[in-house]
Parts: structure tokens; C-alpha cells; sequence
């Protein structure tokens, strides 16, 4: 089956204050929706294979918060947290998110949440993610992307080789 | 001074991916790639124009014609810009297809019980 592209995430940059990341998943929505919503499921795949999950905490309406804290294989203690702002059972959520570990004051922090748009979109019984992060600004942006750049240099390396496969195509 | 950003962007068009694969196989002249993407050339002209802003195409005169290719090395720092968010999101998705796997298999079961 001619599913490596669609099985892969795609990143692109609408504005140069925004992320969007796309991803087609193998489950209906209602599915992709529990396990983005329930704290024991995100546990197991937010970490993104770098590390344990330590608390997840999920108040799941309209004002309610959410907090993720992950401490990574290298003793690292990385903390995430953020409002729901909308929330539309198995279509639509959107919240707050501030990295609690940004190299800003902590009196900024605050100010400089992204605001981020998750859909689930059914495709045939499948699901299209879409995650749209606006910025406060331009260099919260330019952060984002680049974080996680120590651990980068062998993934990009391998991406590399994907795209060049690809322009070769 | 173009930066890494607006590289990514020029790259991440779809018709001018179109370009950069046709570039990447050969060089090729304007006529070419307006032939083969089926665009008109002033549409060609601005993808390339784009490109090259950027560096991640490079053009030389052959007699009259001036002639396209790819520069792969101008193209490898957009990668390494973009690629650990992307490859952060690609690892969290590849745990989810896990997740969600064994719940479709649960679901499956609930139904048929």
C-alpha cells in the first residue's frame, strides 16, 4: 500500500507566526479524539519516544486547564501547560499552551501562550489531524521550530534523506 | 538576505515542488518546465525567480538558453531547521497509531460481545 506520505506528518509554515502540522491516523475520530482527551492514553504517546510521562492533568471544558509534564531520558524534567478555550467532542479543540521552560522571565510566560487548533477531520473511517499553532509573535515561532535542535542532528539527517528520495522521485 | 523561513516557505509550495522534482532529475530550460508542469511561463519564470531568491535553484547561460538545476545544499539547512518540531509531532504520531490500535481492537471486541 502507497501509504508513506500520508503516514507521515507534515509541517508547514502558513504565516510567519503560525505552525501547521497534518497527519492522517488509522481510527475514527471519536477514537483519535479519547485518546488526545484522556490522561493515561496521552501518557503513552505524547513522550514521544524520549522520555516518562510524569503527570498528566486534563480539566476537560471551556476554561478548564490541562498540564503535561514528561521527564525525558536524559533526567530532564519538561513541563507543558495551557486553557481549553473550545471544545467540540470528537471535531474541535482549541487551547492555550505555554512551555514552562521557554528562556523567558516568568512574568512573560503567560504572554507568550501559543494558541493552538486541533481538528479531527473523518477520512473514511480514518482521521485528519490538523494542528495550527499561532504565535505571539514571529521569534516564539522561530523557537518552536528549532526546539529540541540537540537531539536534531541525526533526525535531520534522516529527513534529509526522505526529501532527497523524494526530489528524486 | 533571504532567511531559513522564507527558504522553507519557497520550498513547501506545491508547484514549485514541482519544479525542484523536474530540477532535480536534470537541467532544464524555461520551455521545459512550462511543457512539463503544463503552467505558462510567466508562471514558470516567478517559481523560479522565487527559488533562486533562496538559493535552492541556480541558473547558468548555455548560448542563447539559460539553463535550471537544483542546488541540494542550499536546501539541506531548511531541512535541518524544520526537521526536530516536525520529527517531535512524527514520534508522537507513530505512539498514537499504537494507542489507537489497540482501542480500535477493544472496540472491536465490545462489538462483537
Amino acid at each position: 500500500m502507497a501509504m508513506t506520505d500520508e503516514r507521515k506528518a507534515k509541517l508547514t509554515l502558513p504565516a510567519d507566526d503560525q505552525i501547521l502540522v497534518t497527519r492522517e491516523l488509522d481510527a475514527p475520530p471519536h477514537l483519535v479524539y479519547r485518546a488526545w482527551t484522556t490522561p493515561e492514553l496521552v501518557a503513552r504517546w505524547w513522550t514521544a519516544k524520549r522520555g516518562v510521562a510524569k503527570s498528566m492533568e486534563i480539566d476537560l471544558r471551556v476554561g478548564g486547564s490541562w498540564r503535561y509534564v514528561m521527564e525525558t531520558f536524559e533526567g530532564q524534567e519538561v513541563a507543558f501547560h495551557g486553557v481549553y478555550r473550545e471544545i467540540v467532542p470528537d471535531e474541535r479543540l482549541v487551547t492555550t499552551e505555554v512551555y514552562e521552560g521557554a528562556p523567558l522571565p516568568p512574568e512573560q510566560l503567560e504572554a507568550n501562550a501559543t494558541l493552538n487548533t486541533v481538528t479531527f477531520a473523518e477520512r473514511g473511517g480514518r482521521t485528519l489531524v490538523t494542528m495550527l499553532t499561532e504565535c505571539p509573535s514571529h521569534e516564539v515561532r522561530e523557537m518552536i521550530v528549532a526546539s529540541g535542535m540537540e537531539d536534531g542532528l541525526q533526525d535531520a539527517l534522516d529527513l534529509l534523506e526522505g526529501v532527497a528520495q523524494e526530489l528524486q522521485g | 538576505m533571504p532567511t531559513t523561513a522564507d527558504a522553507f516557505n519557497a520550498v513547501a509550495e506545491p508547484r514549485r515542488r514541482e519544479i525542484l522534482d523536474l530540477l532535480a532529475v536534470a537541467e532544464r530550460p524555461v520551455g521545459d518546465l512550462v511543457e512539463r508542469t503544463g503552467m505558462g511561463q510567466p508562471q514558470v519564470s516567478k517559481h523560479l525567480r522565487v527559488l533562486r531568491e533562496v538559493g535552492a535553484v541556480r541558473s547558468r547561460h548555455q548560448g542563447r538558453r539559460r539553463l535550471y538545476r537544483l542546488d541540494p545544499g542550499a536546501l539541506r539547512p531548511i531541512f535541518e531547521w524544520v526537521s526536530p518540531y516536525q520529527r517531535l509531532w512524527e514520534e508522537r504520531f507513530e505512539q498514537l497509531d499504537d494507542v489507537l490500535a489497540e482501542m480500535k481492537e477493544e472496540e472491536g471486541d465490545g462489538n462483537d460481545g
